[in-house]
C-alpha cells in the first residue's frame, strides 16, 4: 500500500462521504426504469449509477452535495455519432489528450486504471479507478478504488442530438479531496469552479474530435512581453491574459479561472 | 523576422521576433508578400479592445506564399508554393457552424473561448492579431505568419493578378459585401451607409452590384465622400447638416432608407449630449463602445427595413433605441464576416473585371513605417484610406 493510500485510510471521514455520495447518485437518476448497480465493495449502501436514458440532474447533484465535495458538471455537442464519442471516451488513455490536468491514464486490467493528475509546480496526485458501469454507446461510469488517495466518481452519458446534429455528452465528476497536502493539490487543480474546468476540457475534446486538433497559441512568436506579465504567467500558467483586461467581466472571468 | 507589435495604447513598434513555427498538424506557414492596416486595428491602437497584451503581433489582412505545411493539412487543398490570401477569421471547417457556412462562428478555433464566452455567451471564431479574447493568434503584419486550419481558410490565387487587387479578399471586400448582402436588397431599394472607410467603400459598390437603386453614403471626410461619389453614391457630410436622420427622411419621401448600414462601429463620431455621455463612459472604461451611428441607423431606417452592422462592437451599449427597433419591425443582421462563403465568388468578380479593389489604396509603405501609419490612418491625415505594408521593402530578411 502506498504512503498516500495510508493517509487516505487515516481520513476517518472518508466512509461517511462515500455513503452520502451513494445516495446522491440515486438522486441523480431520472427517468423510469432504472437499473441500480449495487457496489457493495465500495460502501454499504452501494453506488447507484444512472443507466436508463436519464439525464443527470443538476438539481439532484446540487441538493445532495456536501460542503467538501467538488462537483464538475458540463455537457457539450460533438459533431459525431454516439458510437464514435463512446469509442473515444471508453479508451481512458485518451482522456489526458483533452483533460488538461491529467498527465496519464494507464490501464491496469480490463476494468482498472491508474490516473495521474498534475498540479501546480508539478505536484502529482495518483489514484486507481475501476469501471463501475459501462453500456456501449450510452453510458460509462467509473470510480476510484477504496484505497486510493482521493475519491472520484465519474459518469459520462452519450445521446443523439436532434436532427442528426451529433451527440450531446453530459459529464459529471464528483471529487472529495482528502485533508492535507494531496487534497490541497487537488483543490488547486480543480480551481474555484470545477465545472468551469470541465467545460474547458470538453471544449478541447470537441476540437479534437471535430477538427482533429486542439487550437493553441502556445509557442507562437510575439514581441517583448512586460516583466509584470511574465511574472504573472509563472505564477499561473493556465491564465492566458496578462494584458489590459479593462472590463469588470474580464476581471471576473480571470478570477473564476484562477 | 520583422513584426508590428502592440506595445500598449497608441504604442506600435516594429520588433525583431522569432519566425513562426508549425504548432498543430493543420497549420501552415505563409511568407507574407502584402499586408494591410485595417480600420478595426485602430480600435486596438486606441486601446479600446480588452485583452490585448504587450508584445502581441498585429494584423489580420495578409497574403503570401505557403512555405511550410503541417502533416494534417489536406494536400489537395493546399501545398507548399501556393500563393494564397488568408482570411482574417480562423475556421476548422468541420463543426456545426462551419457546416452551416457560419464560418466566423467556428466553435473550434478560439483557444481562449472562455474569455469571449464570459462576455458574449459564446465565442465566435478565433481571429488573427485581434485580442486574446478572440484567440490571441499572432497576426500578419509581419514577414511570416502561422495559419491554423490552413486547408480551410486560405484561398489560392492564380499568378498574374497583382497583390493589390486580391489582398482585400482577406477582410474588407468580403466584409463590405456581406454588409450589403445583409441589407436584403430588393429592386428599387435605397441603402444608407454610415462610414466611407474601406469597408464602407466596398459596401457601397457591393450594394450596387446587388441591385440597389440608390446608395446614400455618410461620412465627414470629403476625400472619402468623393470616393463614394465616384462609385455612384449620393453623399452626406454629416458635419455640414443639422440632422442626418431628418435629411435621410427628406431624401426618401419620408419613407426612410430600406436598409441602413453601420460601417463605423464602436468609435463613431456624433454630436449632442449623448456624444458627451458615451465618450465619458468610454474613457472611464465603463463602456467600450460609442453607438451613435447604430442609434441613427435604427432611427432612420424605414418601417420593416433592415439594419446591417459590419462595424465592430466590443462590449455593451447604452440607450439602444429598442422601442424604435421593435415598433418599426426592423431586422438587424450582423456578424464577423463568414469569409469562406465570399472569397471565391468575389475573386471571380475581380477576375471578371466587375471590380478592382485596388481603388481603395492610398498608401504603400515598407513595414518599418507601420507605427507612424497607424497614427496617420487614425487621424485621417494625408487623405489616408488604406495602408498596404510591404514586409520585405528593403529586401533584407531579418533573422531573429
Amino acid at each position: 500500500m502506498s504512503e498516500a493510500a495510508r493517509i487516505h485510510l487515516k481520513n476517518a471521514q472518508g466512509r461517511h462521504y462515500r455513503a452520502a455520495t451513494a445516495f446522491r447518485w440515486g438522486a441523480l437518476i431520472t427517468g423510469g426504469a432504472l437499473a441500480l448497480i449495487g457496489l457493495s465493495k465500495r460502501s454499504k449502501s452501494g453506488v447507484a449509477i444512472a443507466t436508463a436514458g436519464g439525464l443527470l440532474s443538476y438539481a439532484g447533484a446540487k441538493a445532495g452535495a456536501k460542503q467538501r465535495d467538488l462537483i464538475a458538471r458540463s455537457s457539450i455537442l460533438l459533431n459525431c455519432t454516439p458510437e464514435q464519442a463512446y469509442q473515444f471516451w471508453s479508451k481512458f488513455e485518451n482522456l489526458p489528450l483533452f483533460m488538461r490536468h491529467l498527465e496519464s491514464v494507464t490501464l491496469l486490467g480490463d476494468t482498472r486504471s491508474r490516473w495521474t493528475a498534475i498540479g501546480p509546480l508539478g505536484k502529482r496526485v495518483i489514484w486507481d479507478a475501476e469501471i463501475a458501469f459501462d453500456r456501449k454507446d450510452d453510458v460509462i461510469a467509473w470510480r476510484s478504488l477504496p484505497d486510493s488517495e482521493i475519491y472520484v466518481d465519474g459518469i459520462v452519458k452519450f445521446r443523439n442530438a436532434p436532427a442528426n446534429r451529433g451527440t450531446i455528452i453530459t459529464v459529471v465528476v464528483v471529487y472529495q479531496p482528502p485533508a492535507g497536502a494531496i487534497g490541497g493539490v487537488l483543490s488547486r487543480i480543480l480551481g474555484k469552479d470545477p465545472s468551469f474546468m470541465m467545460r474547458q476540457d470538453l471544449r478541447r475534446l470537441k476540437a479534437l474530435i471535430e477538427a482533429g486538433e486542439i487550437p493553441t497559441v502556445e509557442g507562437q512568436s510575439h514581441g517583448p512581453r512586460s516583466s509584470v506579465a511574465a511574472f504573472a504567467r509563472v505564477l499561473n500558467p493556465d491564465d492566458p491574459i496578462k494584458g489590459e483586461g479593462n472590463l469588470t467581466d474580464i476581471a471576473n472571468a480571470r478570477r473564476r479561472a484562477s | 523576422m520583422k513584426a508590428v507589435c502592440w506595445m500598449g495604447t497608441e504604442k506600435m513598434t516594429v520588433e525583431n521576433v522569432p519566425d513562426p513555427k508549425i504548432l498543430n498538424p493543420r497549420d501552415a506557414i505563409v511568407r507574407i508578400t502584402s499586408t494591410c492596416i485595417c480600420g478595426s486595428d485602430l480600435h486596438l491602437y486606441n486601446g479600446l479592445m480588452p485583452t490585448m497584451e504587450q508584445g502581441d503581433i498585429m494584423g489580420h489582412e495578409f497574403m503570401g506564399e505557403v512555405v511550410e505545411i503541417g502533416a494534417g493539412v489536406d494536400r489537395e487543398k493546399l501545398k507548399v508554393g501556393d500563393r494564397v490570401v488568408v482570411p482574417f477569421t480562423i475556421a476548422c471547417g468541420r463543426c456545426f457552424f462551419c457546416q452551416q457556412q457560419l464560418w466566423s462562428c467556428c466553435d473550434n478555433s478560439n483557444p481562449n473561448y472562455w474569455i469571449a464566452e464570459k462576455l458574449m455567451g459564446y465565442s465566435p471564431s478565433g481571429l488573427f492579431g485581434y485580442t486574446h479574447m478572440l484567440g490571441g493568434y499572432a497576426g500578419g503584419q509581419a514577414q511570416y505568419a502561422r495559419v491554423p486550419f490552413a486547408d480551410v481558410g486560405p484561398l489560392r490565387i492564380p499568378a498574374g493578378i497583382p497583390d493589390e487587387q486580391v489582398v482585400f479578399l482577406s477582410d474588407i471586400f468580403p466584409t463590405g459585401y456581406m454588409g450589403a448582402e445583409n441589407c436584403n436588397i430588393q429592386p428599387g431599394d435605397t441603402v444608407a451607409i454610415w462610414g466611407c472607410g474601406p469597408v464602407g467603400q466596398f459596401a457601397i459598390r457591393s450594394a450596387f452590384l446587388l441591385g440597389a437603386e440608390r446608395v446614400i453614403a455618410i461620412d465627414r471626410f470629403d476625400y472619402r465622400l468623393q470616393l463614394a461619389e465616384q462609385a455612384g453614391a449620393e453623399i452626406i457630410n454629416y458635419e455640414e447638416v443639422d440632422d442626418v436622420v431628418q435629411l435621410l427622411k427628406d431624401m426618401t419621401g419620408n419613407i426612410g432608407p430600406d436598409a441602413c448600414m453601420d460601417a463605423v462601429g464602436m468609435e463613431a463620431h456624433y454630436s449632442g449630449p449623448m456624444w458627451a455621455i458615451d465618450r465619458t463612459k468610454q474613457v472611464l472604461k465603463m463602456q467600450p463602445d460609442r453607438p451613435g451611428v447604430l442609434r441613427q441607423a435604427i432611427m432612420a431606417c424605414r418601417k420593416g427595413g433592415t439594419v446591417s452592422v459590419p462595424g465592430v462592437y466590443g462590449g455593451f451599449i447604452d440607450k439602444m433605441p429598442m422601442g424604435a427597433y421593435v415598433n418599426k419591425g426592423l431586422t438587424m443582421k450582423t456578424g464577423q464576416t463568414h469569409m469562406m462563403r465570399y472569397m471565391k465568388p468575389l475573386l471571380e468578380l475581380i477576375q471578371g473585371g466587375k471590380i478592382d479593389p485596388s481603388f481603395v489604396v492610398s498608401h504603400r509603405v515598407p513595414i518599418d513605417k507601420a507605427p507612424e501609419m497607424y497614427k496617420v490612418f487614425r487621424d485621417k491625415k494625408d487623405h489616408c484610406t488604406k495602408v498596404v505594408l510591404d514586409p520585405w521593402a528593403d529586401g533584407v530578411r531579418v533573422a531573429a
